[in-house]
């Protein structure tokens, strides 16, 4: 089978591509031993196979990328478990699609059905993950979600004013007092009408930090600091002794707005820039900030009333950097630098510079004195630039062409992922060497070890996050899958265990041990707590009442009936909003409620949960609906008739169950 | 449970299928189908399967067994649960545990289940019971405990006098519902109890398929 791949092989993935088809080929006639492969040796299955029943040892929430979700996979099985709806409409579960969630998707800009998610990150305390929620950020319209880690909904997201593409975020520091969010673009702030050739005069970059309540976990914006107009791409919390600090990276120093793709990688180095947040936090308190008029949403979920609500925020506070002394410091940094990264201890920062032939690691210490001995470099808009030989601990040199990003692992080593040359370089922190490299397949993005960016990193596995995988898979058209590839770090050589195919772009992930969170995982909403305004909860309740041309059906739905499930008197040019409660008490048994012809969607609704249908009826008839998630064996039977009545019509409102 | 039993329960599971198939006819095919592929499911699995029951209600780690095996103290108690913690089912346990029906009631049904108390099978002649928990009466207990249970939810306001209600065995029950007293086959309902998955029926005679 595998020969043939040798003649398909990519061209820039060479040997190694070559090696794997050989590998596989023999793997194939050699009965006694088929799991060995030139990919490390021993049975290599063994060290991913899950056995039926038996649960994974880490849970990987991956980033859906463009589809705006965020994937539930375990390791190391690679199996995937759960999508989570964030930014995107989900047809799956009725996510932005009933009136209860509709809320969530709104924005300054109205509705928006499709985002782009792209790093989530573990909420953490003391530098390590803590299992309570999960954050991620939308790139293209800018917001920050949290989602609840028992539940595994997504239950707030808030919009970043003042930003043209979130995609340093949400990256939280050490005790999660702060995310972050950025500007990928430049953009007028306020936004208004100037020629985009204005750029250097009327573009800024907007820093922000989104405070999180340690208890419910909301969020707010607490400040956005205005620096010049370059591209802020990536961030990376500092911890430990470098816990006050959050290291940005920027590129597009040049200041240009068009063809970036040249002109932006004219200047040999461009920035890191160091927040110092807590002097952020200084300022503001000491009355700084100035506020400033803009309109964001801030979307959130009401537990009890298992409804989203917007607000709709009006001001924001500003600081700027030439009134904030010691807030704020650039450090020089090879060619248009991507991925920043800290190690566990917080001492070192290695960035990534994705047109550099060499990996810059910072040192924290160096830093610090370099601002005490204001070992300067000039300033820009009042921000120091820091001397790279002041700040810099060393360089891992040709490492790989296109270095992107870096994780750690508990031994004294980090990993960085090479998006050119299409894999993994171990080098090791303090000799700054490399000492072993892997491929990937192909074009490897972030990577993630899990608690790979925390204080405590469980240095079992790399995972590789893939753009691309051509021939990997078998092939579905046009559109094929991206992947994941499992990694065993725990020797001495990398050993590419496991390859799984991800939904989206998994454009970053993080990993957590499963224990951390399968003891919260929610069961059922109880119904007695189930504070939803048009909930009922029990049959009797169920009742259809109309409003002027409003009709709202109060329903219920166990095993296996609707109550009512005959209903007449809706009429042409009603507006129909069915509520629909699930009496159901019992862990996975959802229901689905689908009418025909409903021009908005189904639903799908979890036990002790009430949901929402809205539902014009456009001709007079009668109309079936049923439970669309097989539910139990007399799952066919749960239907009912809806009878529409022409717009003139004196049919009474009547409805009935089992008489 | 010893190696012995195994091997008999697997054989006695392949003797069952057939005859279910056979019973099968226009009665409420899907659901006694997937009563059957339950039983199937079954056999590979039932080796622990009364330690499992016990282990039900018990924390731990995950299990490769049945439905009755899903560590779950949040939602409502299933009709498996019920019977198990009540004292006045120990006759009716030890049945649908001979009977390999075990996990079945702990499946997404719906089920309604009339459920003799203990006193009730204690009203059978002397030795009926010991009979019928023989391995070689399985059969016959699968027949009987079939001709105890609904495929459907019926609390006691939908149960409506005279009316027959066909039930997993493939025979039919009549109801009675006077001054606000229901019967089933003449048994008196003398409580009902709702669980996750369907309703119990509390009655005070065992019924004998007719």
């Amino acid at each position: 089978m595998k020969p043939i791949s040798i003649i398909k092989v990519p061209f820039n993935v060479g040997i190694f591509g070559i090696l794997f088809a050989l590998g596989a080929f023999t793997g194939c006639n050699n009965n006694g031993s088929k799991h060995e492969t030139i990919l490390g040796g021993g049975d290599v299955a063994s060290e991913v196979y899950v056995a039926p029943g038996k649960y994974d040892d880490f849970y990987l929430f991956a980033s859906g990328g463009f589809s705006g979700q965020v994937g539930v996979y375990g390791l190391p099985s690679g199996r995937l478990f759960r999508v989570i709806p964030v930014f995107s409409q989900n047809a799956e579960n009725g996510w932005g699609y009933s009136e209860e969630t509709k809320p969530m998707l709104q924005t300054s800009h109205g509705f928006i059905p499709w985002g782009d998610s792209h790093h989530p990150v573990l909420s953490k305390t003391d530098g390590n993950a803590n299992g309570k929620w999960l954050f991620i950020n939308e790139n293209n319209t800018p917001r920050i979600a949290r989602i609840n880690l028992k539940t595994f909904n997504t239950d707030e997201i808030i919009e970043i004013p003042n930003s043209g593409g979130n995609h340093p975020s949400p990256y939280c520091t050490e005790n999660t007092e702060y995310l972050v969010a950025g500007t990928r673009f430049s953009v007028p702030i306020e936004n208004k009408d100037v020629p985009i050739s204005s750029y250097k005069e009327n573009f800024k970059g907007a820093i922000s930090l989104v405070k999180v309540d340690p208890e419910s976990g909301k969020m707010s914006v607490a400040v956005q600091i205005i620096c010049p107009p370059f591209d802020y791409d990536k961030n990376r919390a500092g911890k430990g002794v470098s816990r006050d600090w959050t290291f940005f990276t920027c590129y597009n120093s040049e200041q240009a707005n068009t063809m970036l793709e040249a002109t932006a990688s004219q200047n040999d180095k461009d920035f890191i820039l160091a927040v110092n947040w807590k002097k952020a936090e200084e300022y503001l308190n000491a009355g700084k900030a100035k506020d400033f008029k803009v309109n964001y949403y801030h979307n959130y979920m009401d537990e009890s009333k298992q409804t989203a609500f917007s607000e709709i925020m009006t001001s924001v506070k500003t600081l700027e950097p030439k009134d904030c002394p010691g807030m704020l410091y650039y450090m020089p940094c090879p060619k248009s630098p991507h991925g920043v990264d800290v190690n566990p201890t917080g001492e070192y920062i290695a960035a990534g510079g994705k047109l550099a032939a060499l990996i810059p690691v910072y040192s924290y210490d160096k830093m610090i004195k370099a601002i005490s001995g204001q070992q300067f470099d000039g300033e820009i808009e009042g921000i120091p630039v820091l001397k790279y030989d002041a700040v810099i601990a060393g360089e891992v040199q040709k490492p790989g062409l296109g270095p992107l990003h870096t994780e750690f692992d508990d031994k004294g080593y980090g990993y960085t992922s090479f998006f050119l040359t299409s894999e993994i370089v171990k080098w090791k922190i303090g000799t700054w060497e490399v000492v072993d490299r892997i491929p990937t397949y192909y074009s490897i993005g972030h990577l993630c070890i899990p608690g790979g960016d925390s204080k405590n990193p469980y240095g079992k596995y790399v995972i590789a996050l893939n753009k691309i995988t051509k021939d990997r898979y078998l092939p579905t058209g046009p559109e094929v899958c991206q992947s994941a590839q499992l990694i065993d770090i725990t020797g001495e050589k990398m050993k590419l265990l496991l390859d799984f195919p991800t939904i989206g772009e998994p454009h970053y992930a993080q990993a957590c041990p499963a224990s951390l969170l399968t003891g919260n995982a929610t069961k059922i909403y109880k119904l007695e707590e189930n504070n939803h305004p048009y909930a009922v909860k029990n049959e009797k309740e169920g009742r259809v009442e109309r409003k002027g041309n409003e009709v709202h059906i109060y329903m219920t739905m166990i095993r296996s009936h609707f109550a009512p499930d005959n209903i007449e008197g809706v009429k042409v040019g009603d507006v129909v909003y069915c509520h629909v409660t699930n009496l159901e008490q019992d862990w996975d048994v959802p229901h689905g409620f689908a009418i025909k012809g409903a021009n908005n969607a189904e639903l799908l609704i979890m036990p002790g949960e009430t949901r929402t249908l809205k539902w014009e009826p456009k001709e007079a008839g009668v109309v079936p609906f049923y439970c669309s998630d097989f539910c139990s064996a007399l799952h066919q039977e749960m239907q009912g008739y809806i009878r529409v009545s022409d717009k003139n019509s004196n049919v009474p409102v009547s409805f009935r169950l089992g008489e | 449970m010893n190696p012995e039993n195994n091997i008999r329960y697997s054989r006695d599971c392949s003797g069952v299928d057939i005859q279910q198939k056979s019973r099968f006819n226009g009665l409420i095919f899907p659901v006694l189908t997937m009563m059957a592929i339950l039983v199937i499911a079954s056999c590979n699995q039932h080796q622990n399967q009364e330690a499992n029951v016990e282990q039900a209600a018990t924390a731990g780690a995950p299990l490769d067994g049945g439905s009755a095996t899903i560590q779950d103290d949040v939602s409502m108690r299933n009709i498996l649960q019920i019977a198990v913690s009540s004292a006045d089912h120990s006759t009716l346990v030890t049945a649908v545990k001979a009977a390999d029906y075990v996990d079945v009631l702990a499946t997404a049904g719906p089920f309604t289940v009339f459920a003799p108390v203990n006193a009730a099978f204690d009203k059978l002649p002397a030795g009926t019971v010991e009979g019928l928990l023989k391995p070689e009466k399985k059969a016959d207990l699968q027949n009987i405990l079939e001709y105890h249970v609904i495929a459907g939810a019926y609390k006691p306001e939908y149960f409506r006098d005279g009316k027959a209600i066909g039930v997993a065995n493939g025979g039919r029950v009549t109801i009675g519902v006077k001054d606000g007293k229901i019967t089933v086959n003449g048994a008196n309902i003398i409580g009902s109890v709702q669980g996750s998955n369907g309703w119990v029926h509390l009655i005070d005679q065992v019924l004998l398929p007719q």
